[in-house]
C-alpha cells in the first residue's frame, strides 16, 4: 500500500514538475500594477487608447457612450475623444481598410475589445500584464520593415507608436549557449548591442559551460532619457489598466454583486441546514 | 367512464385527479417512494445535475434570445451579450459555468454508481440510460462550444470534425456531410446551433425522464449496496426507507444551497477559472487561416482526448501484441463452447492484423469512443458477489484509486501540448483505463470479501 502511494506520489510529481522545466525562452512578462479601480488612470488610458490605438485597432465591441462607466461626461467623450463627427452611441470602429492594413503591416491590425482576455495564460500572466509588457519591449531594429522589433512579440508587425513619448533606448541581449557543431562541448557568450538606431553589434566569447548546462538568453534596456522611460512606464499602466476596463467592463460589477449573493446563499444555506435537521431528527 | 375510478381526494385535486394521475404521480415518486435512509454526500449530485440541467436550458433560452449564429456575427453578438443585454453577462456566465459544473456534478455521479454499485442488477437500464445521457452531454457541450465562434471553438471543432474523416472508406466524406463544407464555416456554425438548442436538449430531457422512471421503478441503491425491499414493515414500507418528500427534498435543498455557493463563487469571482472554463484563445475571433499553436479542448474532455492522442503507430504494436495475449489466453484456458471456443480467438486475432493495417488515428478514434461506449457494459463486466465498495477487499479500494488518479492524469495530459515523456504517459494511463473495464470480469471475483449487513448501516443525525 505504502509502495503504491509512493508511486502515485511519484506520478503526480513527474506530472507537476514536467511544465515547469518546459517552459521558459520566452520573455517573461512583468506584473501590471492594478488600476482597474483607479478612475482617473482609466481616462488618461482611455485617452491614450483614442490617441494611439484606435488609429489602426478598432474596438468594435465597445461604444464611446460606455466611457460613461468610468466617469466621464458624454460632452467630455465627444470634445476630447470622438473625432470624425461620429456620434457619442457609435461603435470604436476604425477606417482602416484591412486589406489596405494586410499590404502596409504584413497582416490586419485585430479588434482590442477583448485582447486583453485573449493574451491571459492558464494559471499565469493576466492579458493585462501582457500588454503592460509588450508595450514597454519594442527596440529598435534596422533590419526591420517598420524599424521596430518587440521581445514579447518577435518580427511583431506594429511599429513603436509612443517612441517619442518612451525616448531613445539601447537594448543588450547576452546569449549563453553551446557553441554550434563543436563537439568538445565549448559554450560561448554571444552579446549583442542594439544601438538607438537600431544597428547592432555582436561580440562572440568563449565562457565556462553554466551549471546544469541550461542556455540562457538576457536582455536589458538602457534608456538614454531615464525620465521619459519611467514617465512612460506609468502612461502605459494606465493604457493596460483601461483596456483591463475595456476588455470586460462588468468586472468590478461583478465582483461587488457576488459578495452580496455568496452573502444571502451562506444564510439560505444556515436555514436549509437547520431545516433539514429538523426533518431528519426522527429518522431512526 | 370516470365514475369507475376510485377518487379519494376532493375539490380542485380531486377534479384533476378525475382527469389525470396527479396524486398518484405525487405519491409514486415523491411522498410515497421510498429511498433508503443512510444516503451518503455522494447521493447530492444526481438531483444537483437536475439542477444544473435547469440553469442550462433557462439561460440558454435567454442566450438564444440575443445570440445570432452567423459566422460573421456569433463572436460580437456574446460580446453584445456581455456588454449591451441587461444581465447579459451574468446569464452568460451562468451558462458557461454550468457547462463545466454539469461535467463536474456528472463525473462525481458516476462514480458513486461506480463505488456502490448502482449499475447492477436490477438496475442496469438506469446506468444504460445515464451513459446515454453522459454522451447526449458530451455532445451537447461539443456542439455549444462551437457557438462563440472563438480561435479555440473553431479550431476544436475543426480537429473533432476531422476525426470522422479516419473511418476507412466513408470517412472523408462523412467529415465533409457533417460539417457541410470543406472546411468548418457559416454551414457548421448553423447546423452546430440546431443540434445544441433542439436537437440535443430534447433527446437529453427525454433521457433523463427515463433515467428517472427506470430509477424508481427498481429503487434506489446504496452506500450499503443491500435491497432495502427485501426488510418490510406490516404495511410494506422497507424499514430502512424514508420518504423522498419531504426528506430527501430538504436534504437536496440543503445540497443546493452549498452548490449554489461555490457556483456564485465561479460565476461572480473567476468566470473563467483560470482559462479552463473559458479558454483565452477564446475572446479571439475565429480565424480559418491561422491555427493556434497548441489546440486543447475544454478540461471534461481531455481525459478522452489523451487516449485519442496516444494511439500512434507504435502503440498499435503494444494493442496488437495484446489483442494477440488475448487470443492465446481465450484458446488455452476458456470455457466457451461451440463456435465460441475458436471464434473468439480468431476475432482478436483479425483484430490484431487490423490494429497494424488501418491508420493509428483510426484506432485513436476507436479507443477514445471505446472508452465510453464500454461504459454501457459495466453492469456485465462487474461479476463481485457484493455490490458495494465497502465489503469489497481492500486491494479493490486500491484499484478504484489508481482508476481515479489516472484518469485526472489524462485529463491533465489532455491540456498539455504532447511530447515524449507525456505521449509515454497518456499510453500507459490508456492501458490502465481499458485494463480496469476489460480486466474486471476477472478481478472483480478475486479477494476474500467481507459480510454484506442485513440492515443498512445508519447513525441518526
Amino acid at each position: 500500500m505504502k509502495k503504491l502511494l509512493g508511486a502515485l506520489a511519484l506520478i503526480i510529481g513527474m506530472v507537476t514538475a514536467l511544465p515547469a522545466g518546459a517552459a521558459g525562452g520566452t520573455y517573461p512578462l512583468e506584473r501590471a500594477p492594478d488600476r482597474l479601480n483607479d478612475l482617473a488612470a482609466l481616462q488618461n488610458g482611455a485617452k491614450l487608447f483614442v490617441n494611439y490605438c484606435l488609429n489602426c485597432h478598432s474596438a468594435s465591441s465597445v461604444r464611446y457612450s460606455d466611457l460613461r462607466q468610468i466617469g466621464l461626461t458624454d460632452a467630455q467623450i465627444l470634445n476630447n475623444l470622438v473625432f470624425a463627427g461620429n456620434s457619442v452611441h457609435d461603435m470604436m470602429v476604425v477606417a482602416m481598410n484591412p486589406v489596405d492594413a494586410k499590404t502596409w503591416f504584413g497582416t490586419a491590425p485585430p479588434d482590442l475589445s477583448v485582447m486583453a482576455r485573449a493574451k491571459s495564460t492558464n494559471a499565469g500572466p493576466s492579458g493585462t500584464d501582457y500588454i503592460y509588457t509588450y508595450l514597454r519591449s519594442f527596440y529598435r531594429d534596422y533590419t526591420k520593415l517598420t524599424g521596430w522589433d518587440n521581445l514579447v512579440f518577435p518580427n511583431v508587425g506594429m511599429p513603436h507608436v509612443m517612441w517619442r513619448e518612451q525616448g531613445p533606448r539601447r537594448l543588450t541581449k547576452v546569449e549563453v549557449r553551446p557553441v554550434e557543431g563543436a563537439t568538445d562541448g565549448s559554450w560561448e557568450r554571444v552579446t549583442t548591442e542594439y544601438d538607438e538606431f537600431g544597428y547592432s553589434t555582436t561580440k562572440v566569447e568563449p565562457t565556462a559551460a553554466p551549471i546544469g548546462h541550461h542556455a540562457s538568453v538576457e536582455y536589458k534596456f538602457t534608456p538614454l532619457n531615464p525620465e521619459a522611460a519611467k514617465a512612460f512606464d506609468n502612461q502605459i499602466a494606465d493604457l493596460a489598466a483601461f483596456m483591463e476596463w475595456m476588455a470586460e467592463p462588468m468586472k468590478l460589477e461583478r465582483q461587488r454583486i457576488g459578495v452580496w449573493v455568496i452573502l444571502y446563499l451562506a444564510i439560505f444555506m444556515v436555514i436549509a441546514w437547520r431545516l433539514n435537521a429538523v426533518y431528519w431528527k426522527d429518522v431512526k | 367512464m370516470a365514475g369507475e375510478k376510485k377518487i379519494e381526494t376532493t375539490g380542485l385535486i380531486g377534479w384533476i385527479d378525475a382527469r389525470f394521475p396527479l396524486t398518484y404521480l405525487w405519491k409514486a415518486h415523491a411522498s410515497e417512494y421510498y429511498a433508503p435512509k443512510n444516503f451518503n454526500v455522494w447521493y447530492i449530485f444526481g438531483s444537483l445535475a437536475l439542477l444544473v440541467l435547469v440553469i442550462q436550458i433557462v439561460t440558454g433560452i435567454f442566450l438564444v434570445m440575443h445570440y445570432k449564429p452567423d459566422a460573421a456575427k456569433a463572436f460580437q453578438s456574446v460580446e453584445y451579450i456581455m456588454r449591451e443585454v441587461p444581465g447579459g453577462w451574468i446569464i452568460r456566465y451562468m451558462h458557461s459555468t454550468g457547462a463545466s459544473m454539469f461535467f463536474v456534478v456528472v463525473y462525481l455521479h458516476m462514480l458513486r454508481g461506480l463505488f456502490y454499485g448502482s449499475y447492477r442488477k436490477p438496475r442496469e437500464l438506469v446506468w444504460i440510460f445515464g451513459v446515454a445521457i453522459f454522451l447526449c452531454l458530451m455532445a451537447e457541450a461539443f456542439f455549444g462550444y462551437l457557438l462563440p465562434w472563438g480561435q479555440m471553438s473553431y479550431w476544436g471543432a475543426q480537429v473533432i470534425v476531422n476525426l470522422f474523416s479516419a473511418i476507412p472508406f466513408i470517412g472523408p466524406d462523412l467529415a465533409i456531410w457533417i460539417r457541410g463544407d470543406y472546411i468548418v464555416s457559416d454551414a457548421t456554425l448553423n447546423r452546430f446551433f440546431a443540434f445544441h438548442v433542439i436537437a440535443i436538449p430534447l433527446v437529453l430531457i427525454a433521457l433523463v425522464v427515463l433515467h428517472i422512471m427506470a430509477l424508481h421503478e427498481v429503487g434506489s441503491n446504496n452506500p450499503d449496496g443491500i435491497e432495502i425491499k427485501a426488510k418490510k414493515d406490516a404495511n410494506g414500507i422497507p424499514l430502512d426507507g424514508v420518504p423522498f418528500h419531504p426528506y430527501y427534498t430538504v436534504h437536496d435543498i440543503f445540497g443546493a444551497s452549498v452548490f449554489f455557493i461555490v457556483f456564485a463563487a465561479i460565476v461572480f469571482f473567476a468566470p473563467e477559472m483560470g482559462g479552463y472554463f473559458l479558454e483565452y484563445n477564446n475572446f479571439l475571433p475565429a480565424d480559418p487561416l491561422k491555427t493556434p499553436p497548441h489546440i486543447a479542448p475544454v478540461w471534461y474532455f481531455t481525459p478522452f482526448y489523451s487516449m485519442l492522442r496516444a494511439i500512434t503507430d507504435d502503440f498499435t504494436w503494444v494493442l496488437a501484441g495484446l489483442a494477440v495475449l488475448a487470443a492465446l489466453a481465450f484458446l488455452v484456458r476458456s470455457n466457451l463452447r461451440g463456435i465460441w471456443r475458436v471464434g473468439v480467438p480468431v476475432i482478436f486475432v483479425v483484430l490484431a492484423v487490423l490494429l497494424r493495417t488501418i491508420d493509428a488515428k483510426f484506432w485513436g478514434v476507436v479507443t477514445m469512443g471505446g472508452a465510453v461506449i464500454i461504459l454501457f457494459f459495466l453492469p456485465w463486466l462487474d461479476r463481485s458477489p457484493v455490490r458495494s465498495i465497502r465489503y469489497r477487499p481492500g486491494w479493490h479500494k486500491v484499484l478504484y484509486a489508481i482508476f481515479i488518479v489516472n484518469f485526472l492524469m489524462l485529463g491533465f495530459l489532455g491540456t498539455q501540448a504532447p511530447n515524449n515523456v507525456y505521449n509515454l504517459m497518456s499510453q500507459v494511463g490508456t492501458l490502465i483505463y481499458l485494463g480496469f473495464f476489460l480486466l474486471m470480469p476477472f478481478w472483480s471475483t478475486w479477494g476474500t470479501f467481507k459480510p454484506v449487513p442485513e440492515r443498512v448501516t445508519y447513525k441518526a443525525h
